[in-house]
């Protein structure tokens, strides 16, 4: 009780000098993942989106679990993430507004250039898994109940294999981020599925290619979310609308897709 | 066995018929261990009262006691003819190891000097410590010696009339303890009483008017300095004279 | 790599990078303002705590000593919890700002602070305590002679805060949220750009951090040395 008084007391003495330089511009907190950070999607399209909203938009990127998670205890005005299942589920309990498909793109399995378990060039995702668990060649695994986390599991289920029965052997969960996952695989040379985004714009590769890309079931989408003040009261509803509508017009949807790394476009806007 | 009785009016400093010292029955014990066990001593000598006896007789412990600085388990203390809690402020005491605040040497007289102190009473009484010139080195990179005379000044400035000092010149240079001794000397004088404890037989003989001597925590032995040089009455006593390892 | 990061490093500072001095500029607001709190509530626990005895107090400082040990990422957590619009201050609106990331830095530093200065306070309480009962010197003017008197040693304890504060990522990243241009600070842009595997980068930006720190420590050094050479220490 007295540690929560002196925080508040120091909380408020801090506050106001913050707040007043808070107030000059609209801000939110938009809870979104790492894929989309790391790529640098944000730092091409926050700029403008400022210049033709006067939004700050503050970003904070975790896995989708947790920012799904950080959106329920109404820590963000807008969710940004990609695992559709979960998102739906958020709507579905009132923590979300309305869910708008936004963009896609597509997972990739790299892995070293040496090839260990012999799938490069394959379009198959699930023999590929499959060919990868019986040659018990390294696996990185987010482990972090990420988008890219769950999508990985599911693509496991499809192959009819379970990796979890090896963790710890050949399949090794890292428990962090898709870069700190990048970052562990290079280290052990083991295969990694990760976002094409995040792939490309890596700067740690080695020797690493992509090995598997191609298969439909690879399909990586994107979805946007503005978290319903009925649930939360301190949400920016108008402000996070706005942002979300421009995300979702004409000018947002071009500008996604104009978003490129060494002249690869990263990310593909499908709104409805 | 040993109590001792009140000084014969005989000595020549006794001039008065209020004890300056007056201990009854006084027992310390900390955690478990007895380490006073009953002590009585009263003392109408003026100047100073040596307290002496081998390494862990419980010197300090008594010095201690008198000074207020350990609260005896049982017993009563009378100092200056005084009720004890009303002789503290008039007490000052030395240390064995000079305590000196992390400062320059005037800056740790000002320190303890009382307010309204004039200047030049710290300026007077550097010089009497043969520390003029010093004023602004750190206190604690002075020598022994040093240290010691400017902790000595630092209880004279708070103008006691009980100085207590525990083995103050133990281990210091020649220089510095007859400075000392003089300083006490001249303090006496001017009324001061003084106890000291000694180890030092010569500086005993030099300044006690009368010698308490302790052994195992009691008391052994107290009379006028003469006849405990002279003809000490207890076996502790003589042995401790005698230069033999008194256990 | 290391060459890269070195090369980087350099660049990054004669460049005068504005984005950097962004980062680096709030990294040392955030950490000097949690030090400051850190400091006016860690000196009086350490210190009362010294001067003081009460039963249960070993039990204290056991306590204290092993909150200095506190992981950054149970600090971030907890103050995450705290601050989350759906904990109980929640209503200040404070997550994923600069105060959030002070609070959970005066969380994590001020046991270190305190701990630090009780052992100081404690060794020179032993010492001082005597004289000071001696000379009848009362608590109102022991306190800021202790608090004097322990000054070269108070500031290397202060150092170690600091040093712990500007340096730790698990807090800050979790209830800062490093967020571009309004939480990011040195060691959650470390931590983005390993996640980015810019390598280099990251690297170069830890050399820029430890030679903050190896300022800090040099000045800190100078000023304990001057303490040392005339034994006030």
């Amino acid at each position: 009780m007295k540690l929560t008084k002196t925080m508040k007391s120091i909380g408020l003495a801090m506050v106001l000098p913050l707040a007043s330089s808070l107030a000059i511009a609209e801000s939110i907190v938009v809870q979104s993942t790492t894929s989309t950070k790391n790529s640098g999607l944000y730092d091409y399209i926050l700029p403008k989106v400022k210049a033709d909203t006067g939004l700050t938009v503050n970003v904070v990127a975790v896995g989708t679990g947790q920012a799904i998670k950080n959106a329920q205890r109404c820590d963000g005005d807008v969710l940004l993430v990609h695992a559709k299942a979960s998102e739906e589920k958020f709507v579905n309990e009132g923590y979300g507004v309305k869910r708008s498909d936004l963009m896609y793109n597509d997972f990739v399995i790299v892995g070293p250039a040496a090839d260990p378990a012999g799938v490069g060039g394959s379009n198959d995702v699930s023999k590929s898994l499959t060919t990868i668990a019986s040659k018990q060649a390294l696996f990185a695994s987010r482990g972090d109940d990420s988008g890219t986390h769950k999508a990985e599991l599911r693509l496991w289920k499809a192959a009819g294999t379970d990796p979890k029965a090896a963790s710890g052997a050949w399949y090794r969960e890292t428990g962090s981020g898709m870069g700190a996952t990048l970052n562990a695989a290079v280290g052990m040379g083991a295969y990694a599925m990760t976002d094409r985004a995040t792939w490309t714009k890596f700067g740690n590769k080695g020797d690493f290619k992509i090995q598997v890309e191609g298969d439909k079931r690879l399909f990586n989408q994107y979805g946007v979310i503005l978290v319903n003040k009925d649930k939360c009261p301190s949400v920016k509803s108008e402000a996070g609308q706005k942002f979300i509508d421009w995300l979702l017009s004409d000018k947002g949807q071009n500008t996604i897709a104009s978003y490129k790394v060494s002249g690869n476009q990263l990310f593909f806007p499908n709104a409805n | 066995m040993f109590k001792s009785e009140p000084m014969s009016n005989t000595s020549a400093l006794s001039a008065t018929n209020a004890p300056y010292i007056e201990v009854n029955n006084l027992n310390l014990t900390i955690g478990g261990n007895q380490l006073l066990h009953d002590i009585s001593v009263t003392s109408f000598t003026p100047g100073v009262t040596m307290v002496m006896g081998p390494n862990g007789a419980g010197k300090s412990l008594f010095l201690r006691c008198l000074h207020g600085l350990l609260i005896p388990t049982s017993g009563s203390i009378r100092l200056l003819n005084k009720p004890h809690e009303a002789t503290t402020a008039s007490q000052s005491m030395v240390f064995q190891k000079a305590v000196l605040l992390r400062r320059n040497v005037i800056k740790n007289l000002e320190f303890a000097a009382p307010n309204g102190t004039p200047p030049t009473e710290i300026t007077e009484l550097l010089a009497k410590v043969h520390l003029n010139g010093k004023e602004l080195q750190p206190a604690r990179l002075l020598s022994g010696g040093e240290q010691q005379r400017l902790a000595l000044a630092r209880s004279l400035l708070t103008k006691p009339r009980l100085l207590l000092l525990d083995e103050p010149t133990a281990s210091l240079d020649p220089a510095s303890v007859l400075i000392i001794e003089r300083l006490i000397s001249e303090a006496t004088e001017q009324g001061v009483k003084c106890i000291f404890i000694s180890h030092d037989l010569g500086q005993a003989k030099r300044l006690g008017a009368d010698i308490i001597f302790l052994h195992q925590g009691r008391l052994a032995e107290h009379t006028d300095a003469e006849t405990f040089f002279t003809s000490p009455q207890s076996r502790e006593a003589k042995a401790y004279l005698n230069g033999e390892i008194v256990l | 790599m290391l060459g890269d990061a070195f090369t980087e490093a350099f660049t990054l500072i004669v460049s005068v990078n504005p984005e950097l001095l962004e980062i680096l500029w709030l990294s040392i607001q955030v950490s000097l303002t949690a030090l400051f709190f850190s400091i006016a509530l860690g000196l009086p626990i350490g210190t009362s705590l010294a001067i003081t005895e009460f039963p249960g107090k070993k039990a204290c400082v056991t306590i204290l000593n092993s909150l200095m040990g506190l992981p950054p990422v149970v600090v971030g957590l907890l103050v995450y919890l705290l601050l989350s619009r759906s904990g109980p201050l929640g209503v200040l609106g404070l997550l994923y700002t600069p105060t959030a990331m002070v609070i959970a830095q005066v969380v994590l530093i001020t046991p270190i602070i305190a701990a630090l200065a009780y052992q100081v306070m404690d060794d020179l309480h032993r010492e001082y305590r005597d004289l000071f009962q001696s000379l009848g010197i009362p608590l109102t003017k022991a306190v800021p002679t202790y608090l004097w008197d322990a000054r070269y040693s108070l500031v290397t304890s202060v150092l170690a805060g600091f040093g712990r504060a500007i340096s730790e990522v698990g807090a800050v990243i979790i209830v800062g949220g490093n967020i571009d241009h309004l939480t990011r600070v040195m060691t959650t842009a470390i931590a983005l750009e390993t996640s980015k595997g810019e390598l280099a980068i990251a690297l170069a930006l830890g050399i820029i951090l430890l030679t903050l720190a190896l300022i800090v420590n040099a000045a800190v050094t100078t000023v304990r040395a001057f303490g040392l050479r005339n034994a006030y220490v």
